[in-house]
């Protein structure tokens, strides 16, 4: 079992983060990347090919992370690779160790720079959520025995800001229905969204079933903000949101402002199982963030929570 | 009667015939119309079958296509409208046969071929974690 899994069947606040994208540099590269936020963060996901842009593959970048002596959350997308292929990393993953999954959909190969490549969409990412789910029951989607079988904690995403909004939380109890434990939730900068998606969960006894974990992304400069405003799908950025980052005298300063802002309203969601990392920037954003909201090292909540549970006895 | 008799193709024709103008039928051959609304998943650019991605823009328009609403979102819509099979939207869907695709999806409901799912597929969703 995965410390992953293991820290969210206790109930205990996770911290997770995007690992960013591998082009090269092998794997001194790798740690170069881990080194300002390894402290803090429980997992870091692998991505795959992001916003539809070809990078080092998922399965690639895990295995280095294992290597490296921290834990991947490998992601899947159904974009690029039919039920074969998927099947085949999946099992791949398995014989490396590798438990943490995260199926997505995916964003459409219009949104990269390669917007010419078939799409394959051949199963969804809910239909792969199920797929892990078979084989870990022993059983390829055909039927055929896989012994012995792999042992995954699979999670998939969900995306609280996007229409149509009283389907959502109906689309992630259908996530936990096919078999996923976590949810690590799509950026979201209209905070009545996350807001009512919390509650609606919350309410209906889903955040028992699956620990949400929502994502907060530490940007660096007015370029930044505008894509993720205007190109990153699904993602909807309130105009006064941009404006502030435009007019502020030190961009940087103030996108690290509307993060905390951010992150800080996430974490006064009920049900929230803890959070989910992504940063542009260059230096220790993440570290720097996690102290400012009182969230303590990895290596600290691991003992506190250890001697936690030896007083509970 | 197997999909390459010519009766089948009749039958696949004429049921063409009349889901194009109306649904947008693409033929996949395994009709789950009823269950979304009556709105064709298989006309969402991704065919995704269980729900809309997470790439619905603010308007409520296709990721990929902008001027397009999005199916899934009518797909909600309508099916609350609908005097039956209301809750059939949030089934879990199987994923598509691509075998399939191009036969008649009424002769295959008749016969039952529409439901075969893969032995794998964890049709109970009770697998153990």
């Amino acid at each position: 079992m995965s410390a992953l899994e293991r820290k969210l069947n206790a109930g205990q606040f996770v911290v997770t983060a995007e690992m960013p994208v591998i082009d090269g540099g092998g794997k001194a590269e790798i740690l170069r990347q881990l080194e300002p936020m390894q402290a803090y963060v429980d997992a870091f996901n692998a991505t795959d090919n992001p916003s539809a842009h070809a990078h080092c593959a998922p399965l690639a970048v895990a295995i280095a992370l294992r290597e490296a002596g921290v834990e991947p959350v490998m992601q899947l997308v159904c974009r690029d690779r039919n039920r074969l292929a998927l099947e085949a990393d999946l099992v791949g993953a398995s014989m490396h160790g590798i438990e943490n999954i995260c199926c997505l959909t995916g964003d459409d190969v219009t949104a990269g720079d390669e917007p010419e490549a078939r799409r394959v969409f051949d199963v969804d990412g809910v239909q792969l959520v199920s797929i892990a789910r078979s084989l870990q029951a022993g059983r390829y989607l055909s039927g055929r025995a896989l012994s012995p079988p792999p042992h995954f904690l699979v999670g998939a995403v969900e995306n609280p800001g996007a229409p149509p909004f009283d389907y959502r939380v109906r689309r992630a109890a259908t996530k936990a229905l096919a078999g996923a434990r976590f949810l690590q939730l799509q950026l979201c900068y209209r905070t009545e969204l996350l807001e009512r998606f919390m509650h609606e969960a919350h309410d209906a006894g889903l955040t028992e079933r699956i620990a949400m974990i929502p994502s907060i992304c530490i940007l660096r400069t007015v370029g930044g903000m505008r894509f993720v405003a205007t190109r990153v799908p699904g993602i909807d950025v309130p105009a006064t949101t941009v404006a502030r980052v435009e007019q502020a005298a030190d961009a940087e300063a103030e996108c690290f402002e509307l993060a905390y802002e951010l992150a800080a309203h996430a974490l006064a969601q009920p049900g929230v199982a803890g959070l989910h990392f992504i940063s542009f920037r260059k230096d220790a954003g993440i570290a720097k963030l996690c102290r400012r909201l009182g969230i303590a090292p990895r290596i600290e909540r691991e003992t506190n929570e250890h001697s936690a549970s030896v007083a509970r006895r | 009667m197997t999909p390459a008799s010519s009766l089948h193709r009749v039958v696949a024709k004429a049921e063409h015939l009349v889901k194009k103008p109306l649904w947008g039928c693409q033929m996949c051959g395994q009709c789950v119309l009823h269950s979304t609304g009556m709105t064709c998943p298989m006309t969402c650019p991704k065919t995704l079958r269980n729900g809309p991605c997470g790439g619905v823009r603010a308007n409520g328009n296709c990721e990929v296509k902008p001027e397009m609403r999005c199916v899934w979102l009518k797909a909600v819509e309508r099916s609350e409208r609908l005097p039956l099979w209301r809750d059939h939207i949030d089934q879990l869907r199987p994923p598509v046969d691509n075998g399939l695709r191009g036969t008649s999806s009424w002769l295959n409901l008749i016969s039952g071929r529409d439901k075969q799912v893969p032995a794998g597929w964890a049709a109970d969703h009770d697998v153990g974690a």
